[in-house]
């Protein structure tokens, strides 16, 4: 390689590392995660290693009831047991308890001639071999059961694929109102965005700074700060309550609910997206001449006529710009809606974090945002082909 | 929609429009003033009238106005104070989508989400022309500025002189009979830009409209017009056909402006009948008096290069010098000398090449000499 490629390559070596170790690697272990998990399999792992030569038709061999035998009562003293008998109740309910029992009376058992017999002595259940097909599936470190469970599908003991009872779906229904909801934010961004940028556009330079100010002071604040300041404004004894009380709009018992419900993520998610919504209209109709306009008007176009036909037609690389940021990142909103959401103001974010800080499912919470971040390249993709990602303008 | 069909209309597809027999007005500036800020007056009590037919050119250096007297016209300003007629009436609150006058602007202005075609259709559209009645319209238009052909193409795909001529078909294809063009060819280069004013001059001698047209090129305003108003700080020096701009320039911005021209500086000393004398540096001239200047009044006396003859017979000329050659360029068919002539050394002859002027070499003492009627004594500007 000549010298200076080789030098130019050094010197871009920091940033890639950089990004490697920032985004690429971080990126790269949620995806395996969501698939690959070791927690349960490290509870039992020499009887996973044996069952993994099982095919699954009749009983493992003996070796694996040795191994479990061993395995249970030492991960219940560890206690790691509960990852064991959690993974596999969720499967199968029942399995918890029929795991810890197990554990605790094997030590105390009579050994039967073999490990099969004696197991089986201790509870009917070792026998039948859909149990241990059940801790195989719980315990294997590669499945696709957190991608299954975060679309709301179940594995029937069968082998086949099903959807879940309509009260246990959770997640499709979130995701779906999560979408609803990135596109309604979006288009409240777009009807309120538009005229503004317009405005910012056509003002003489001196007005023009002092507007992308006020579009950019609230960009500059913290998002808490601007999520709190509705609060403010919009809780029950809050600035706008109070106000249309003291008018005689409303009754002291009438009261809206403005806040912690749906209202509440739309008005704050909304305020807090509006600007990027705004720069990237303001940049491309910055671009547009203003003889555009005169040329529509001197053909004989009214006002009208000339911004539908001429105008808007060539702000749509911006509106697609701006939808498409607001929507990414409405879709992966996560503060807003748990400070002002509510129970039913909450989207899958929200989700994720629970997930992620609570329940320490690592796994679900790795294959909701692989599902997400699905979702956002689909869009994309989808954009790309509608619009064409060259054509877009950010700014 | 107040327009009438001026040309493709012809049963027999002649595309027709004579220039008319009997001139009449169509558009008039009465006393027109225009400021932007309220203290500097970019237009100034201008009046100006062009005939129907006309191909008018409003010439000046850059920021004179020219722009701002078409953007009135058209619509786009108002003026400040005064009126504007077209067709004797004041066209004055009337917006610039119901005037129906066609514009191409200096960068084109096409659409650029739109093709060719859809360019040349929207002005049809808008009027509620039906589709078909359309198409051949447009397949006209494009017919007359020889871009046929090019209906499916995006405007950025075509090249800077195609894109003006789809411009200039997009202002003709709703068949305004006024046509206001400002600097269309601004931005070509010089080969373009000779074929499209070729091109202009044809399409307004097919269509017989109305241009006003404006360009700061003073070669261009004399190719394409059939009269030019001068302009300078927002005032016309002078309105007249390219010949009489040229031949007899009235005030010294002209002569200055168009074409080359020698400026002494003098005082008429004595005014008799169509001529004066003026009192220069070296001695005294006799040139051409235009009537505003009287005796003691200071003047700028105007000659051209070409009109300066060599080593003339004695007394051919009322005006005969000595100069010193400074140097001699040659440029083929014509020689181009410059004198010391008064202690200036800035005094150009052209002259012929012919026998004997090649002898000619710097420092050499000749005798320079030109005709009273070539020679006019204007208003003094400092130069
Ligand atoms: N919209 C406007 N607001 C304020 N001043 C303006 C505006 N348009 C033009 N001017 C000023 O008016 C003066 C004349 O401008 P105009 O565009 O009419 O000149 P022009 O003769 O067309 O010049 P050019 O040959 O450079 O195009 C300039 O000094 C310009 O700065
Ligand atoms: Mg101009």
């Amino acid at each position: 390689m000549p010298r200076a490629r080789l030098i130019s390559l050094a010197l871009v070596l920091p940033l890639l590392a950089f990004v490697g170790v920032t985004f690429v690697a971080p990126l790269a272990s949620l995806l395996s995660k969501s698939a690959y998990e070791t927690r349960v399999h490290d509870v039992i792992p020499e009887t996973m290693s044996v069952l993994d030569t099982w095919d699954g038709h009749g009983l493992p061999p003996e070796a694996a009831f040795a191994t479990i035998a061993k395995e249970l009562p030492s991960a219940r003293a560890d206690r790691t047991l509960l990852r064991l008998s959690g993974a596999a109740n969720r499967l199968r309910p029942g399995m918890r308890i029929f795991i810890a029992a197990t554990a605790q009376r094997v030590p105390r058992a009579e050994f039967a001639g073999t490990w099969r017999e004696t197991l089986a002595g201790i509870d009917e259940g070792w026998a039948d071999p859909q149990t241990w097909r059940v801790i195989k599936q719980a315990a294997t470190k590669f499945s696709l059961r957190h991608y299954l469970q975060a679309l709301d599908l179940e594995q029937r003991p069968d082998g086949s694929i099903g959807a879940r009872p309509e009260q246990e779906r959770v997640y499709m229904p979130l995701l779906w109102r999560t979408l609803v909801v990135s596109f309604f934010v979006t288009l409240l961004c777009f009807v309120i965005g538009y005229p503004i940028a317009m405005l910012i556009a056509d003002s003489p330079p001196r007005r023009r700074n002092l507007l992308l100010l006020l579009v950019l002071v609230p960009f500059w604040t913290s998002l808490l700060v601007r999520t709190t300041a509705w609060i403010v404004l919009l809780q029950r004894q809050g600035v706008i309550n109070d106000v249309l009380v003291s008018f005689g709009l409303l009754g002291d018992d009438t009261r809206l609910e403005m806040i912690y419900n749906m209202t509440g993520t739309f008005v704050a998610m909304t305020h807090v997206l509006l600007p990027f919504m705004v720069l990237p209209l303001y940049s491309v109709m910055r671009s547009i001449p203003e003889n555009q306009l005169r040329a529509s008007a001197s053909l004989g176009a009214s006002p009208m006529q000339g911004f539908v036909r001429v105008y808007f037609p060539q702000t749509l690389p911006g509106v697609g710009a701006g939808a498409l940021l607001v929507f990414i990142l409405s879709i992966g909103y996560y503060i807003t809606p748990a400070l002002v959401g509510g129970s039913s103001g909450q989207l899958i974010s929200n989700m994720i974090a629970y997930h992620v800080q609570t329940s320490l499912n690592w796994g679900l919470a790795a294959a909701l945002s692989s599902i997400l971040l699905a979702a956002i390249i689909v869009l994309y993709l989808a954009f790309n082909r509608l619009v064409g990602i060259d054509r877009m303008r950010l700014g | 929609m107040g327009y009438k069909p001026v040309f493709f209309a012809t049963a027999s597809g002649h595309i027709g429009g004579q220039p008319l027999k009997h001139p009449s007005t169509h558009v008039e500036y009465l006393g027109v003033s225009k400021t932007y800020d309220g203290e500097q007056w970019i237009v100034e009590e201008l009046e100006l009238t062009v005939q129907r037919g006309e191909f008018l050119t409003l010439l000046g250096p850059s920021g004179s106005g020219k722009t701002t007297c078409l953007m009135m016209l058209a619509g786009f300003e108002a003026p400040t104070r005064g009126d504007i007629r077209i067709a004797g009436k004041s066209v004055q609150g009337i917006p610039a989508d119901k005037r129906g006058i066609g514009v191409v602007f200096q960068n084109y202005a096409l659409f650029p989400h739109m093709t060719v075609g859809g360019n040349l259709a929207f002005p049809l559209e808008v009027r509620g022309m039906a589709e078909s009645e359309r198409r051949a319209r447009v397949d006209k238009a494009l017919a007359l500025v020889r871009m046929s052909g090019f209906e499916g193409r995006l405007p950025r795909a075509l090249s800077g002189g195609q894109q003006q001529r789809v411009a200039i078909a997009r202002a003709l294809v709703f068949e305004p009979e006024l046509v206001l063009m400002d600097e269309p060819l601004g931005a070509l280069d010089r080969r373009l830009r000779e074929e499209l004013q070729f091109e202009i001059r044809r399409i307004h001698r097919e269509l017989g409209v109305t241009i006003v047209y404006v360009t700061h090129d003073q070669q261009e305003a004399m190719v394409m017009s059939d009269r030019v108003a001068v302009f300078s700080h927002g005032r016309i020096e002078q309105i007249a056909s390219p010949e009489v701009l040229y031949e007899e320039p009235a005030r010294s911005f002209v002569a200055r402006f168009i074409g080359e021209n020698n400026l002494i500086k003098g005082e008429v000393s004595e005014v008799k009948g169509g001529v004066c004398t003026v009192q220069v540096e070296g001695g005294a001239m006799t040139a051409t008096h235009l009537g505003d200047l009287s005796r003691g009044d200071q003047t700028l006396v105007a000659v051209r290069p070409e009109r300066i003859q060599l080593r003339p017979d004695p007394g051919t000329y009322a005006n005969e010098f000595t100069a010193t050659v400074e140097d001699v360029t040659f440029l083929g068919d014509h020689l181009r000398m410059r004198f010391n002539l008064f202690g200036q050394a800035d005094f150009i002859a052209k002259l012929p090449n012919i026998v004997g002027h090649g002898a000619v070499l710097p420092d050499d003492e000749v005798r320079l000499g030109w005709a009273a009627l070539d020679c006019r004594a204007l208003n003094f500007v400092d130069i």
